[in-house]
């Protein structure tokens, strides 16, 4: 709670700042103000269940762990919006202002006890990023994605309220806990066809916030025309998010076994889809954005399987699978996207080419995007192996082999198309156009280096972070 | 707490390296090497080869999970560390004789991968050893993928791909086995993944036998046994002279230290059911390596064929469970080791003087270079298996093994000291003896730093040749141990 407050307060104070033209102190004061929420986020660790505004939002272990990931991710994030400062843009207070307000709006998925809330939080989260998908105003790609997701996204956010309307017709509730009595002690069973229709259509909504298949077909153009910075953003923020949501959707409010003979089926036919199309999709790309698009669209497809592992509460191996691999997921995107959007300004390229001999030119974010595509694949030494692990053996506990081989299988695909930029950065010599070191700040390769760190952290003591649900 | 910092001692040093650039690496590289020897020499000399697991050490590394940082050495693995740290200091000075561009960082990469190799050979939780499996790899794809030659980035591509699906299917394996086990010790997890929990599982005979492919995927390929093989030839040639000396010197004994300590006993009646198929398949592998080294022009490619055909008798040997064929295997793989390091550093000697492999570009070394040619054949009849030198020992053992359970097999697999004996003689007939030819007139003799480099190697042929038992005495007791797991069941 106290962080809703203190972005919501600081964001508007933000603002002042763009009224002073203060164009300088805005990446620092936005990194003040993330870091600022992340030590306030940690006090409410382990105190208890603490609700607010009549029961409307809870704050607990997993909220706090969430809330905790997404502002990690976007203090992380910020150094990298660099360009847009030295562009002299007028409006830059804007886009900071929106990314502090859509982090409200993650907040409040991550912590709803109200479907209200639910539908709030989405809408705050992807508002602001309608905007910021459409911040390159002069680039006609970047006013397409926007258009695209706005028109997407507003589409499915229907589906979403369409549900729950569905849901308080047939339950006369939207508090989580009553629609879980109500599902379990039916008042009314001719209602019954009704509910189970809301809830698929809530579902749906959710995963095409999280680009889960068959609804992901918007997210390699939106991720292309968005600027960089921005697609991480939507990639990891808008995900884990979306996934914490998912989970305390079907915890809190579904969990009865006739609830779940039915999400249960959809949700592991979405995963195989989606792991599918993930990482086949990912293997034909030529960009590196779009192949980021596409390996977000199959991490979408691991996280169902924790999903799909469901043990019905908010802790134990399914609800800490999800938060580790979000976690190392977000570390190692964001380092992608980082190297990738500085490379792609300065040699105004996104082919895996545009990386050629990248060791030699600037052997710092070349390591870092090792690390995360390594991370990303999968391998030992790296958060991503432990993320995938600790998912698996929550889906083989419940004895989803089956369902564990084939996502093995795609994550044995996917080492084809990670290891592309590594060949090239580390087995290529650099070209004519990519000879000349690519310029990173300070504030940058800090940043690049602590996700490296991470992501290794992650990898060598996963204890730090595995099981504290 | 020893094995801790034999782990521990060359991430360190790696990381250290950084600090250094270019040449100015080269001296505090093998300092770190040989303080990481000198460390397991000290192992060795305090070992009790009446004890089993010594040096242990233990850290709650997922406690959530069950999962244990657990590292201990029992004689086999003494072994394997003591055959890691002789190796990797030879190793980094057959590096120094060539200039590679950015120097720290490829012997900061050797020395991590010392890390990830005394971490297999030590490990005794499943997850561990999988994690050190591929701490082993990811230094090595690079070493082989940004230092070797043309084709380099398409041939490591296949080596990587092959070994990462295979080791994928060993830790599916261990996730299925570790599902099996009962709660951990502190209470905390409901499933351990330790070594001695996974000897312990009573499992069914129909899941052992696929289980036992799981586990033996990511062994197979690493070995590699026919005809999970196809990677190697080209691995060994592409990749950097140094790098081929960790590929075959070290990282090949980890598929079959993997078979002794991980697939036998906890897959007994598994392995009992395709004993007789992985026999054929490493027979099929022994004549199939000798038969096309037998036809290769290219030096390092003879030597990978021939790689091929050794390990498929060690494989053999493993697989015939009997107490020799163990002990064979486990003297062959250090015998194995250093002759193949040596011939591959006296063929990347020879490429550097003449800038060229093929033997029929060669001849009259002889001549020229006295002492490479004394080197060269002791190490060529070690590789023969000539009694008297390191080869003799484990091919005979090996043999003796192989033959208790099958006669025939066992006269089938003794072709390979026959053929062996072929191929090698002919490259050294054709390399070292008969006419110059105009690659070979400026040749020049060995140097004393090159010398002092063979040197150890060869007291090595000698003294596991003339006095095998004091490296059959250490491994005897864990052998003894694995084969009583093996007939418990």
């Amino acid at each position: 709670m106290n962080s809703i407050i203190l972005l919501s307060v600081l964001g508007l104070g933000n603002l002042f700042l763009g009224f002073r033209r203060s164009n300088r102190l805005l990446l620092p004061v936005a990194m003040l103000i993330l870091g600022l929420v992340l030590t306030v986020n940690f006090i409410d660790w382990n105190q208890g269940p603490q609700s607010f505004f009549h029961g409307m939002l809870v704050v607990d272990n997993f909220s706090v762990a969430f809330t905790g990931i997404v502002v990690l991710t976007a203090l992380v994030l910020v150094p990298f919006s660099q360009k847009y400062v030295l562009d002299g843009e007028a409006n830059l207070a804007e886009y900071y202002s929106l990314l502090l307000f859509s982090l409200v709006g993650a907040i409040m998925l991550v912590s709803y006890n109200h479907l209200i809330m639910l539908f709030l939080g989405i809408e705050i989260l992807s508002v602001a990023m309608y905007v910021l998908a459409g911040s390159d105003k002069r680039n006609l790609r970047s006013n397409e994605a926007a258009l695209k997701y706005f028109l997407m996204g507003s589409f499915f956010t229907g589906f979403l309220l369409f549900g729950m309307a569905l849901v308080y017709g047939a339950t006369g509730t939207l508090e989580l806990e009553d629609i879980r009595f109500a599902v379990q002690n039916p008042v009314n069973e001719s209602l019954t066809p009704m509910l189970y229709i809301g809830m698929l259509l809530m579902l749906i909504g959710i995963a095409f916030k999280v680009s889960a298949a068959p609804f992901h077909f918007w997210t390699p153009d939106v991720y292309e025309g968005t600027p960089t910075f921005f697609t991480a953003f939507m990639s990891t923020v808008v995900k884990t998010a979306g996934f914490a949501a998912f989970l305390k959707l079907l915890v809190q409010a579904f969990p009865a076994a006739s609830a779940q003979g039915i999400w249960l089926p959809t949700l592991t036919a979405m995963c195989v889809l989606t792991l599918l199309i993930g990482n086949v999709g990912a293997v034909t790309q030529t960009s590196i954005k779009r192949m980021l698009a596409y390996s977000s669209v199959s991490h979408a497809g691991y996280l169902l399987i924790a999903l799909v592992a469901f043990n019905g509460e908010l802790e134990g191996a399914s609800a800490n699978g999800i938060l580790f691999y979000s976690l190392a997921y977000s570390v190692a995107t964001v380092a992608a996207f980082g190297v990738v959007k500085l490379v792609a300004d300065a040699r105004q390229r996104e082919d895996y080419n545009g990386l050629n001999g990248l060791a030699k030119t600037n052997p710092l974010l070349a390591f870092s995007l090792l690390v995360s595509m390594l991370s990303l694949a999968g391998i030992p030494l790296t958060g991503g192996f432990f993320g995938k692990f600790f998912i698996f053996s929550a889906a083989v506990e419940k004895g989803y082999i089956g369902l564990v081989v084939f996502a093995v299988v795609m994550s044995m695909v996917s080492i084809y198309y990670y290891l592309r930029p590594i060949i090239a950065m580390y087995m290529r010599e650099p070209d004519a156009t990519t000879e000349e070191a690519v310029p990173v700040t300070k504030f940058q390769a800090g940043a690049l280096l602590l996700l490296a760190l991470l992501t290794v952290l992650l990898g060598v003591v996963p204890g730090l972070v595995a099981g504290v649900l | 707490m020893l094995t801790v910092l034999l782990l521990l001692w060359p991430v360190a040093a790696a990381l250290l390296l950084h600090f250094f650039k270019g040449r100015a690496a080269r001296v505090p590289a093998l300092g770190a090497a040989l303080v990481e020897f000198a460390l397991a020499a000290y192992a060795a000399l305090t070992f009790n080869a009446n004890h089993s697991g010594q040096f242990s050490y233990n850290l709650n590394w997922i406690p959530s999970a069950g999962i244990q940082f657990a590292v201990g050495m029992d004689g086999l693995s003494l072994l394997l560390v003591l055959l890691t740290a002789v190796l990797v200091p030879v190793i980094l000075l057959s590096a120094f004789r060539r200039n590679f561009e950015n120097e720290s960082v490829f012997y900061a990469l050797v020395l991590f991968m010392q890390t990830g190799l005394i971490g297999v050979f030590t490990a005794q939780d499943a997850f561990l050893f999988y994690f050190m499996w591929e701490v082993a790899l990811i230094p090595i794809y690079f070493l082989a993928g940004v230092w070797g030659g043309v084709n380099r980035a398409r041939v490591t591509f296949k080596f990587f791909l092959y070994t990462i699906i295979g080791s994928l299917f060993m830790l599916a394996g261990f996730v299925y086995l570790y599902f099996q086990t009962g709660p951990s010790a502190d209470g905390l997890s409901a499933h351990n993944s330790a070594l001695t929990s996974f000897y312990a599982l009573n499992l069914p005979a129909e899941t052992q036998m696929w289980v036992f492919w799981l586990i033996f995927a990511a062994f197979a390929v690493k070995m590699p046994i026919f005809p999970f093989h196809t990677w190697q030839p080209d691995t060994y040639t592409e990749a950097p002279a140094p790098a081929t000396m960790l590929l075959s010197g070290i990282m090949l004994k980890m598929g079959i230290y993997g078979c002794m300590r991980w697939l036998l006993p906890v897959v007994p009646m598994g392995v009992d059911y395709w004993q007789n198929l992985v026999l054929i398949l490493a027979i099929i592998g022994i004549i199939y390596g000798a038969i096309i080294a037998i036809r290769q022009q290219d030096v390092k490619r003879l030597i990978a064929y021939s790689s091929l055909s050794h390990v498929g008798l060690m494989i053999a040997g493993v697989f015939s469970l009997t107490q020799m064929g163990l002990q064979g295997a486990s003297i062959q793989m250090l015998a194995h080791g250093v002759n193949v390091v040596g011939m591959f550093f006296i063929a990347d000697a020879i490429e550097r003087r003449t800038g060229t492999r093929n033997i029929a570009d060669l001849g009259g070394l002889t001549r020229k270079a006295p002492v490479l040619t004394v080197c060269f054949l002791v190490l060529l009849l070690g590789t023969v298996a000539l009694p008297l030198t390191n080869g003799f020992v484990g091919e005979f053992l090996l043999l003796a093994g192989v033959y208790q359970y099958n006669a025939w097999m066992g006269a089938v697999a003794g072709v390979t000291i026959i053929l062996g004996a072929v191929y090698l003689l002919r490259m050294f007939q054709r390399v070292m003896l008969g006419p110059d030819s105009s690659f070979t007139e400026s040749f020049t003799d060995l140097t004393g730093a090159e010398l002092a480099l063979l040197v150890p190697l060869i007291v090595l042929v000698f003294w596991i040749g003339l006095f095998p038992n004091t490296f059959l005495h250490l491994s005897e007791g864990s052998v003894l141990n694995i084969l009583n797991e093996v007939v418990k069941r």
